[in-house]
């Protein structure tokens, strides 16, 4: 039978249906499904995802570089490339000596490519633990005890929303200094309000469900409703919530390295050496500027296509 | 209707003023003597002394924060730190004249293409043309404005050479179009990043939309896919993509502030940046100020046109 | 695979291209991974013009799937794998897609659950009942015109001014009258009504009900119905067909299979049922064992052999036989003629006197929620007691207050602080869950409607019964694990149960555990609210025998919530009737059965689809409930009460009579002006 889109509604839940192990013999109902199936089968829709097994190999490829740099690198972040016949090399294109060309400074872009993973994929992922934790703890308490707890995060939350990160981050960071800690604690500050809402929002429709009331009926404590009943229930949240925040974090401290709010504004990082090249665009001389970037956006690509695998995968 | 306005508006009165705090109490505690810094490493004592006095930084905290207060309520910012003489009012107004020419450019060219896609997506749901569109839409929106900006600004300002790969060198008779020309390459960056995003947000919109029993009702009337579209799925599945692009009025204003460095565009990030770094407190402030208005302003008309868009929100007296 | 198609009546049901629908030996398979999985196995029947046929059983068998097939409207994972789909003689699967779209529009319509999701929630209602004639070629205006006559034929109240709504504005009664107007636009000759009713207060039911029989009356329109309720399904159609796994196992007239089924799974549903005003002090109910087999089974022979209690040899190993038992009638069994050896279950429940202490009493207690400012009285000045062992049934419409009697009884939402106690034993219990410690919140517990929200999805069965025993009594360590065992031996779970997370269990069994954590701390009281709602009848069965017997053996009481008529009056030792916070009526099950009753309970009972037969004089409750935020004056029912007297009912607050032995009335009318509830006729239908 032909079928165009028009007849169509979506599909039923029609999952694999495992019939249970032990036949429920005592009553009938619907056939249950198998947790341990479940788990499997969200693994297997995975592992399957032609998305998430891109993601995962560039994000392993640059987890590879930040660890081992050495091993890939051809020569140290900061060495000159020196020719065979001991010429001095600067400013030339991609080559053979020079995969991705050297900088003006005569440094081997393609090196410094392989050493710049190891500081934006410490301080995101550190960031973005610290948000979805403290986010985690927030959220908790306002979707729990709601009232004027929740109206007072919530303000300020939305304040600090108002504005875009990047520019709340430029001005702390003017105030506090570019130290590694601070930015990192900038960022993670900044991206606690938005975790906070995504967590509030689980928690307020955990907390209608009624086992949170049959655990106020046998007078369990609120910290024990919190951590123990609760939250083991929104732990697929706070994976992917993790996940999306890593991205944005990586995007987030690559803009400020860019607009010169670092650590250390000569060490290997993307951000600092698009910074200090991009203005010879113009000049044509574009690899010192264009593998930074392009290792920047693969990197970025790759955490989202596992945050949108998993989110798509824990949901099914 | 009017009550859920005059409730928005309350709040987001308290939300500026929050923002208000933060802004001043951040700008209080710069580690550099502000005035120090104005009159320059080797300026003697008594000039700062007199700057310090003539900006009324020694005044108590409370005094100074009033001051702030006042100014935003008398709209009246004072003169720039950085550019004396000049009105802070009078550099904010160029740049946010610049910045919202780039913003409509962009929403323009993406708000027609993302919302196609998305529906097309979401009517096609799991097929190869709806894959595409996800997959490309994550990836252009996973990446930072300022990379895409250089490599655009590679491909078809260096290489291609079809535009002007900077923005800053406006003549000064330029026409229209001309002038279009100049920025219409840092527009393409936001379209790339806000592509894939508002589509993303239109397809799952319309996906609900489409699975909905009130879409059945409508398929067994016997109405044609393209008028259960048209007649029962936009105006219900282009709610959240209304929200979206009001939130995204914030970033689109001022959080572009490595994409307007790629192109030297004077737009509101750039300015902010400027006075943050100099540092300028007047400007800086009302510049973060002016963005956190717009981002009001936007998300108040996005939620009115939901209001409009649907009658739920509008009659309940805003209790959603 | 070869199959006996039954072989109509020659007469009156054979030719298929006269039938309103004809369904002709459907498959229809869902794709999962490229796997087609069988949904239908061959479905045949036939509706003619003018005639209401039903489709029955329980969730999963396929009822609803055919419904949609016979729209050709399907998942896009669907597959019409083999057969043909009839509607007036055109062939449906095999129509182009502008022939089918022209179809819908034309001749036939479909009307389903959950009228409010129905509706497109932003178009105003005029114009979406206008559509449908736009649809067949009409101008706007006279679209317009017709759409208000359209309205004007559901006996819509003020149908101009519901032009001009939109969805969200109308109680789901009154958007199901306009679903109904919608699909009858056409004049369609096939309407296809599922669950049209479910999710609908019964008093709502009754009437949209009402309304369906008239409008066929008056369209002379074919009907498909499928509704899990066998009253609905009993008071409305003339054929029924029971279906079970995708296939259809008997075809009857209604009164025919409702009288005498002749199939062993209807036999069973049947007589899981409460029915003929049945008391759990008669027998328990019966229980088919086993589940249903899913989607995709193979099943080679008798669809039901797995769980039949006839079952023999040939059945493993024959295919069943079409049984024509004469009249279009038929059954799908080897062993039509060895029916009478099912049994039916033997009472386990004794007689008991219900003694006069009470447990737990509610003495004045009210309860206020704030709403925008405005005061809400949800519960007005309530007094329930509960002795030892006993079951007080709750009834009344939803909105009446039963919930929020429940909860604030519980503890989970403190009463108003106006005098009112709960005592335990006679002492006061404090007025928060959060604040009562060891008898008083060991005291109450509640099983709940839905077990997939109630149990804790990241928790074992274990975990969750071992947390409770520890919280509400002294016994912890190694006597709490042979405690928890204990526990689940007495519900029939398994130890291998225990070890299971929520999900990996069946609805039934859920129930079972979210049942034994109400009893792993040795209540006084269990709230069970709607606890068999969810549930299939044969699983509802399956809970009632165990709630019935644990009562027994635990001397517990139970407030027992339902809308559910027949399952009160099964369980049930005492009825309380509820209407907008106020106990209008409480008395012992057989005395409110057999009256004198209050209006309102009388036009509750009567408003119930009867399985057993239809309620002749059926008294229609008018209007919706009212806000409980604005509650009429005098007695909160005299805007709907037909007995209402001018000057006194809307005026005074009536007082509350004692009309026999523990049986109290709160009404204005004499005792012998009191009505009396109507009683379903067995005899034919109208």
């Amino acid at each position: 039978m032909a079928l165009t889109g028009e007849n169509e509604i979506t599909p039923d839940p029609v999952e694999p249906v495992v019939l249970p192990t032990v036949a429920a013999v005592v009553d009938g109902g619907a056939p249950a499904q198998d947790r341990k199936s479940v788990k499997a089968e969200q693994r297997r829709q995975l592992v399957r995802d032609p998305s998430f097994i891109i993601g995962a190999l560039v994000l392993l490829f640059w987890i590879l570089c930040a660890l081992l740099p050495a091993l890939l690198a051809n020569y140290g972040p900061d060495e000159a490339v020196v020719t065979a016949d001991g010429q001095f090399l600067a400013r030339s294109g991609p080559d053979g000596t020079a995969w991705f060309g050297t900088d003006s400074a005569g440094r081997d872009v393609y090196s410094r490519v392989i050493y710049g993973a190891r500081n934006v994929l410490t301080v995101a992922p550190i960031a973005a633990a610290a948000a979805v934790a403290a986010g985690a703890i927030l959220g908790l308490l306002m979707g729990f005890f709601r009232g004027w707890v929740d109206e007072l995060i919530s303000r300020i939350s939305e304040a600090v929303l108002s504005l875009p990160v990047i520019l709340l981050a430029i001005l702390v960071l003017v105030v506090f200094g570019t130290s590694k800690l601070v930015i990192i604690l900038t960022v993670a500050a900044l991206f606690t309000p938005v975790v906070a809402r995504t967590v509030r929002s689980a928690v307020l429709s955990e907390a209608q469900l009624d086992y949170v009331t049959s655990a106020k009926l046998r007078g369990e404590s609120s910290w024990f409703i919190m951590t123990r009943e609760i939250l083991p229930n929104i732990t697929n949240v706070l994976v992917v919530e993790f996940t999306v925040r890593v991205g944005y974090a990586i995007f987030t401290v690559a803009t400020l390295a860019f607009l010169g709010f670092t650590s250390d504004a000569t060490a290997p990082d993307w951000g600092n050496d698009i910074a200090s090249t991009y203005t010879l665009i113009n000049a044509n001389q574009w690899w010192p500027t264009i593998f930074p970037a392009l290792a920047i956006a693969s990197l970025v690509i790759a955490v989202n296509l596992i945050a949108d695998s998993l989110d798509k995968a824990l949901k099914s | 209707m009017a009550r859920f306005l005059v409730r928005r508006l309350l709040l987001s009165i308290i939300t500026l003023f929050i923002l208000l705090v933060v802004v001043f109490a951040l700008t209080r505690v710069f580690p550099q003597d502000v005035a120090k810094q104005l009159a320059g490493p080797f300026a003697p004592q008594q000039r700062v002394d007199d700057l310090n006095e003539k900006l009324g930084l020694l005044d108590p905290v409370s005094t100074q924060f009033g001051r702030l207060v006042g100014d935003v309520v008398t709209l009246d910012f004072g003169e720039s730190y950085s550019q004396p003489g000049v009105k802070v009012v009078d550099l904010i107004r160029p740049a946010l004249w610049n910045s919202a020419k780039l913003v409509m450019l962009a929403l323009l060219i993406t708000l027609p293409l993302s919302i196609l896609g998305g529906i097309m997506a979401a009517r096609r749901k799991d097929t190869r043309l709806d894959r595409a569109i996800v997959s490309l839409g994550l990836a252009s929106a996973s990446i930072p404005d300022f990379v895409s900006g250089v490599i655009l600004q590679l491909l078809i300002g260096v290489k291609l050479g079809w535009l002007p790969a900077t923005s800053s060198s406006v003549p000064a008779d330029a026409g229209f179009f001309t002038s279009l020309r100049f920025i219409l390459l840092p527009a393409l960056a936001i379209v790339l990043v806000y592509f894939g995003y508002i589509a993303r947000i239109t397809r799952a919109g319309a996906i609900g939309v489409f699975d909905s029993d009130y879409a059945r009702t409508a398929y067994m009337k016997g109405l044609s896919p393209w008028e259960v579209i048209k007649k029962h799925v936009l105006r219900n599945a282009l709610q959240p993509t209304v929200a979206v692009t009001g939130t995204q009025m914030g970033y689109l204003f001022g959080g572009l502030v490595g994409l307007e460095r790629v192109f030297n565009y004077p737009g509101l990030g750039n300015l902010i940046l400027r006075a943050a770094l100099a540092p300028d407190l007047p400007l800086l402030q009302t510049g973060v100020l002016t963005v956190a208005v717009i981002f009001m302003l936007a998300t108040l008309s996005s939620d009115l046109l939901i209001a409009w868009m649907n009658p739920r929100a509008r009659l309940a007296g805003g209790e959603n | 695979m070869t199959m006996i198609e039954p072989n109509l009546d020659p007469v009156d049901r054979a030719d298929p291209a006269t039938a309103a629908l004809a369904v002709q030996n459907l498959h229809l398979a869902y794709m999962v991974r490229g796997q087609p999985r069988e949904v239908l196995r061959g479905v045949t029947f036939q509706v003619r013009p003018g005639e209401a046929f039903g489709l029955v059983g329980e969730s999963g068998c396929g009822k609803s799937t055919t419904a949609y097939a016979a729209l050709r409207y399907m998942p896009a994972n669907g597959r019409i794998t083999e057969g043909h789909v009839l509607a007036n003689g055109k062939d449906i699967t095999e129509m182009s897609n502008a022939e089918l779209r022209k179809f819908r529009a034309t001749e036939a319509s479909m009307v389903y659950q959950d009228p409010v999701q129905a509706m497109n929630p932003s178009l105003k209602i005029g114009d979406q009942v206008s559509e449908c004639f736009e649809i067949l070629g009409h101008g706007k205006s006279e679209s317009m015109d017709r759409a208000l006559a359209a309205l004007k034929r559901v006996h819509i109240a003020a149908p101009e001014s519901v032009m001009d709504r939109y969805p969200h504005q109308l109680s789901g009664g009154m958007l199901q009258r306009v679903v109904i107007a919608m699909g009858l636009a056409k004049d369609p000759k096939l309407l296809v009504l599922d669950e049209p009713t479910t999710g609908l207060d019964a008093t709502v039911e009754a009437e949209v009900l009402d309304l369906v029989r008239e409008l066929r009356k008056e369209t002379d329109a074919a009907v498909l119905l499928i509704a899990h309720n066998l009253g609905v399904i009993r008071t409305m159609c003339d054929r029924v067909g029971v279906m079970y796994a995708g296939k259809m196992v008997e075809e009857a007239t209604s009164d025919q299979l409702f009288g005498e089924p002749r199939h062993p799974y209807t036999i069973g549903l049947m007589n899981s049922i409460p029915r003929l005003g049945l008391r759990k002090t008669d027998r328990a109910l019966s229980t088919i064992p086993g589940n249903m087999p899913s989607i995709g089974t193979d099943l080679p022979t008798c669809v039901y052999v797995s769980r039949c209690p006839i079952a023999t040899d040939i059945c493993r190993s024959d295919v069943p036989p079409v049984v024509q038992l004469g009249d279009g009638r038929w059954t799908r069994c080897h062993h039509s003629d060895l029916l009478d050896q099912i049994v039916e279950p033997l009472a386990e429940v004794p007689e008991h006197l219900i003694p006069d202490d009470q447990v737990v009493e509610l003495n004045h207690v009210s309860k206020t929620f704030r709403q925008a400012g405005h005061a809400v009285p949800a519960l007005v000045s309530v007094d329930l007691g509960f002795a030892e062992g006993e079951t007080l049934g709750l009834v009344g419409e939803s909105g009446s207050g039963k919930s929020t009697l429940a909860k604030t009884m519980l503890g989970v939402h403190g009463p108003d602080d106006d005098g009112g106690t709960i005592t335990l034993d006679g002492r006061p219990m404090k007025a928060k869950a959060t604040d009562r410690r060891g008898e008083a919140i060991q005291a109450i517990q509640m099983v709940f409607q839905n077990p997939d929200s109630a149990l804790n999805r990241s928790w074992t069965v274990r975990r969750i019964l071992h947390r409770t025993v520890t919280r509400l009594t002294d016994i912890s360590g190694e006597e709490a694990d042979r405690r928890v065992s204990e526990i689940a031996e007495a519900m029939r779970l398994s130890e291998h149960h225990l070890d299971m997370r929520p999900r990996q269990l069946s609805g039934g069994l859920k129930q079972r555990v979210a049942i034994a954590r109400a009893f792993a701390g040795d209540p006084r009281v269990v709230v069970c609210d709607e606890p068999t709602s969810a549930l299939d009848v044969s699983v509802q069965a399956a809970i009632l025998n165990l709630l019935a017997t644990l009562q027994r053996d635990e001397k517990t009481s139970y407030l027992f919530i339902t809308h559910d008529i027949g399952v009160v009056r099964y369980l049930a030792d005492r009825i309380a009737v509820m209407y907008v916070g106020r106990i209008m009526e409480k008395g012992l099950t057989e005395d409110v059965f057999n009256g004198p009753v209050h209006p309102y309970t009388e036009a509750l009972l009567s408003a119930v689809p009867a399985i057993d037969g239809v309620a002749k004089n059926r008294i229609p409750l008018q209007g919706d409930i009212p806000s409980p935020a604005d509650p009429p004056p005098g007695c909160v029912f005299h805007t709907r009460c037909k007995y209402h007297i001018p000057g006194t009912c809307d005026v005074e607050i009536p007082p509350s009579v004692t009309v026999g032995p523990r049986h109290e009335i709160v009404c204005h009318l004499p005792i012998d002006q009191m009505p009396t509830p109507v009683t379903v006729t067995l005899s034919q239908k109208n």
